[in-house]
């Protein structure tokens, strides 16, 4: 049986989910059930100097639902711990003394000053806690006062607290990045710069969700007005693998350790993220979906999914996606591939006429006895019938083997490899020769 | 409660107060607001979507269906107005498995179709809640349309056309209006009266003038109108039924009986056999059957000459009463009583289908009974003249135009499509739409 014990960045715990700093890992009460339920580590939520912030009194989170209410996406109001910093201090240890096989590491964001890194960091180690997690990404509320994401979005400023925190400390040092910059490669590097263990990401994206038809004020409503709010959930899920990705095969940072997050809420969620090169995952919005014992599922699937790939240990499969990962311009246009409507499965809901027909390339056509078929002389295989199909695997991209005619193009196909760097039509690419 | 369900003989007061009303009670009550969000999220917005295309009326179910998930079902009840007018009514009584929700992808997918007749109905019901009315008539246009019959051909056609600013007189037999809705439809099916209120509602549209109890019996009364009128439009229905000649006072008529209970204010007043049975195997027969249980009877047997599969009612219906304890005899025809009194039994002889055609075997079978339902087809009451009959029906084109110039006809008495409340909806508005393009020539 493989094992699903997790090194990150010399932090022990004996699966690689982790719940994200978020209200989840507010209080010892929360984490201490999260662990019950199987959880192997957490980031508690955010910490900073006392007086202790405060959060509004009215509602936090805003959401975006798909069909049947489900929850796609989240985001929220709420600021770092609004509790006193010696009560969470006293709070970490004592989980940390009753569950020693757990990653307990903590979130920390205190003023761009050394002297307050400087104070925090003896607390913290003090609570025996296995690491910090510096919070560069929140990107509401703090980043008004000088912090979070307003740190996050300066690759400098990274570089110089995250250098200021190794100085000042024995713990692993993680740097949590904000996804509300437009090239997330250049704080990676500069948490690497600075001496970081790890980075995480993503923090959430600023977001308004909604605008209350009656009221005319964004969601979630304080007294009439609303703020923008850092969005997470599924819906976030591509943008951070994207971001993941982008800094596992950049060359400065590919031997960083991430541990990802955004949008995670199945085992399939966290094996894409392990599999585009993060070392373990981080969760929150699918625990407060559905509560912690979600996490029996996500073991569970990892576990059977490593079985059944003969991987033994998490690190096994870790970024194995990461080579396949490319820019545009190294793919091969000599692939070739038509949509195929299986005729067996189809249900005749003809939503994939409908789209092809009124927003692509008029490529299917209704047969008599509402039956739905490709016109291979018209199919570019843009996939969104398969991707409006309700009917899973009912319409499928088949490749046309080397030697086939592609109908559309009238050209055979060939079995050799040609990218745009390579096409006739790249006029860059021929001015070279 | 007088009487139980074990008393013999044909009485009154079989079951308690309490018992009536949960039998009586709706059957498929009404989504609630958080059920139709749920099911209006299951629909797939099929394009073409076959839905419609089994609709007889074509609403455009996608669209009302999305109207609804967003939160905007008055704008589903006028996508559904919009195409019939009596779409609170259909949503209550269609055959919505062998219609819609028996074309629904779903139902191809996963054996569970979107529950559209329940959706219609909540966009209906908020609709009509409000007591308003959505539509508001064109100029008067002078011409003046005699309709005969208010049931649903005759309302769909005199809204149809009264939207399109002509004026319209209905003649109606009966004292009331509404036609079948009002008294061929099960009461649990359209519960609180609801097949008047509609009529209220939609009657709302104005320029609708109604003569209760004036039949329009012959030929005379029909070419009166002719002259009198622009155009006659002709929904009358099928007002009388098919009887079979077996001399017994226990033969009664299954729509008459269906009639009495729709206008009954009390149940416990309404005698009902131990032992019933019910001749027939459409609609009426089940209606009857699964009634006759709800009043109390011990025993009811709905008996057909053929076999289930050739049954007239949908598997729906049939399931409705074997679930409520219906029994079910099949391949069997009445043919005489023996004995008398309260031992008195029906004769049935065994049938089989050889060749196509009903045989009677040599076997019989003999059934206590108090009361026999006999549900075996209505026919014309009245008398079309000149007009071309066909098996019986006012024979019409696809426009609903009968064989004499200026005469429509639509519903039951014509020999288009299924006897069904939303046909008879489709074809009394495509009659008015017919109408109103002859009349603006």
């Amino acid at each position: 049986m493989p094992s699903l014990n997790s090194t990150f960045a010399g932090i022990k715990s004996p699966n690689p989910f982790w719940l994200a700093s978020a209200p989840p890992t507010d209080k010892e009460y929360n984490v201490a059930r999260a662990f019950e339920a199987g959880w192997g580590g957490v980031v508690w939520k955010t910490l900073g100097l006392d007086p202790h912030i405060v959060n509004v009194n009215g509602p936090r989170y805003g959401a975006v639902w798909g069909p049947d209410r489900n929850l796609l996406g989240l985001n929220n109001i709420e600021l770092i711990t609004d509790r006193p910093l010696d009560v969470n201090l006293r709070e970490i240890k004592s989980v940390k003394q009753n569950y020693p096989d757990r990653a307990i590491v903590v979130s920390l964001m205190v003023p761009c000053d050394e002297a307050s890194w400087q104070g925090i960091l003896p607390q913290v180690e003090e609570s025996n806690a296995d690491g910090v997690e510096l919070n560069f990404g929140c990107p509401h509320g703090m980043s008004e006062r000088g912090m979070g994401a307003a740190v996050g979005q300066v690759p400098e400023y990274i570089e110089m607290v995250t250098r200021w925190v190794k100085s000042n400390t024995r713990m692993p040092v993680i740097v949590k990045l904000t996804p509300n910059i437009t090239d997330i490669r250049y704080p990676a590097r500069a948490a690497k710069k600075g001496g970081a263990d790890a980075v995480s990401l993503i923090n959430t994206i600023s977001s308004i969700t909604s605008v209350n038809l009656d009221t005319f004020s964004p969601e979630p409503s304080i007294d009439g007005k609303g703020t923008h709010g850092g969005y997470c959930g599924p819906a976030v899920k591509p943008i951070a693998l994207n971001m993941v990705a982008e800094i596992a095969r950049d060359a400065e940072t590919s031997d960083l350790p991430i541990s990802g997050i955004g949008g995670i809420s199945t085992w399939r969620d966290a094996t894409e993220f392990l599999l585009l090169g993060a070392g373990n995952v981080q969760v929150c919005t699918a625990a407060m979906t559905y509560g912690f014992r979600i996490v029996s599922e996500l073991q569970s699937g990892l576990l059977e999914w490593m079985n059944d790939k003969r991987f033994d240990n998490v690190t096994d499969c870790r970024g194995l996606a990461v080579g396949n990962v490319t820019d545009w311009q190294y793919l091969n246009l000599n692939f070739v591939t038509k949509a195929r409507i299986n005729q067996d499965l189809c249900i005749k809901c003809g939503r994939c006429f409908a789209v092809c027909e009124d927003t692509s390339h008029q490529a299917i056509v209704i047969n008599s006895g509402r039956t739905f078929e490709v016109i291979d002389e018209e199919c570019v295989a843009c996939n969104l019938c398969v991707n409006v199909c309700p009917v899973e695997e009912c319409i499928t991209m088949e490749q046309l083997q080397p030697g086939m005619v592609d109908k559309r193009t009238g050209q055979t196909v060939d079995d050799s490899l040609l990218n745009w760097t390579q096409h006739p039509n790249n006029v860059a690419a021929c001015a070279t020769d | 409660m007088v009487n139980s369900v074990y008393s013999p003989g044909t009485l009154p007061a079989r079951l308690s107060p309490d018992e009536y009303e949960a039998n009586f009670s709706d059957i498929n009550p009404g989504f609630s607001p958080h059920e139709a969000m749920v099911e209006a999220d299951r629909c797939y917005f099929c394009y073409d979507a076959p839905c419609i295309t089994a609709c007889p009326t074509e609403i455009d179910i996608p669209l009302f269906i999305r109207q609804i998930s967003t939160g905007t079902p008055r704008a589903a009840a006028k996508t559904i107005f919009d195409s019939n007018i009596l779409g609170g009514m259909c949503a209550r009584s269609c055959p919505t498995e062998n219609l819609c929700e028996g074309a629904c992808v779903r139902e191809v997918a996963e054996s569970e179709p979107v529950e559209i007749g329940r959706l219609q109905r909540f966009a209906t019901d908020t609709y009509m809640d409000e007591n308003i009315h959505p539509y508001t008539r064109a100029h008067e246009t002078g011409k003046i349309i005699a309709v005969i019959g208010s049931g649903p051909a005759s309302l769909a056609c005199s809204h149809r056309l009264a939207i399109h600013g002509h004026n319209v007189e209905i003649f109606e037999k009966r004292p009331f209006l509404g036609g079948l809705n009002q008294t061929g439809i099960a009461t649990y099916k359209t519960v609180n009266d609801f097949a008047q209120q509609e009529v209220e509602w939609l009657l709302k549209i104005g320029g609708i003038k109604i003569h209760l109890n004036e039949a329009v019996k012959d030929l005379e009364d029909l070419y009166q109108l002719t002259q009198d009128y622009d155009a006659v439009f002709v929904g009358a229905g099928l007002g009388d039924v098919n009887r079979l000649n077996i001399g017994s006072n226990k033969f009664l008529e299954a729509v008459a009986f269906i009639e009495e209970l729709r206008q009954a204010s009390d149940y416990g007043n309404i005698p009902i056999g131990k032992n019933v049975v019910v001749i027939g195997g459409g609609m009426t027969a089940i209606d009857a059957g699964v009634q006759s249980k709800f009043l109390g009877s011990e025993n009811v047997t709905i008996v057909y000459r053929r076999s289930r599969s050739d049954m007239g009612a949908s598997e729906h219906e049939i399931n409705l009463a074997l679930k409520n304890g219906v029994k079910l005899l099949t391949n069997a025809i009445p043919m005489g009583m023996t004995g008398d009194g309260a031992d008195e039994k029906l004769i049935l002889g065994r049938t089989e289908v050889k060749d196509g055609k009903i045989q009677q075997t040599k076997d019989t079978i003999e059934l206590p009974v108090d009361q026999v339902f006999m549900a075996i087809g209505q026919k014309l009451e009245f008398d079309p003249g000149n007009l071309a009959i066909d098996a019986g029906k006012i024979v019409v084109d696809l426009h609903g135009r009968t064989s004499v110039p200026g005469i429509w006809a639509g519903g039951d008495c014509a020999n288009l499509g299924e006897d069904l409340t939303v046909t008879a909806v489709a074809q009394g508005r495509d009659a008015a739409e017919d109408i109103h393009r002859h009349l603006s020539k």
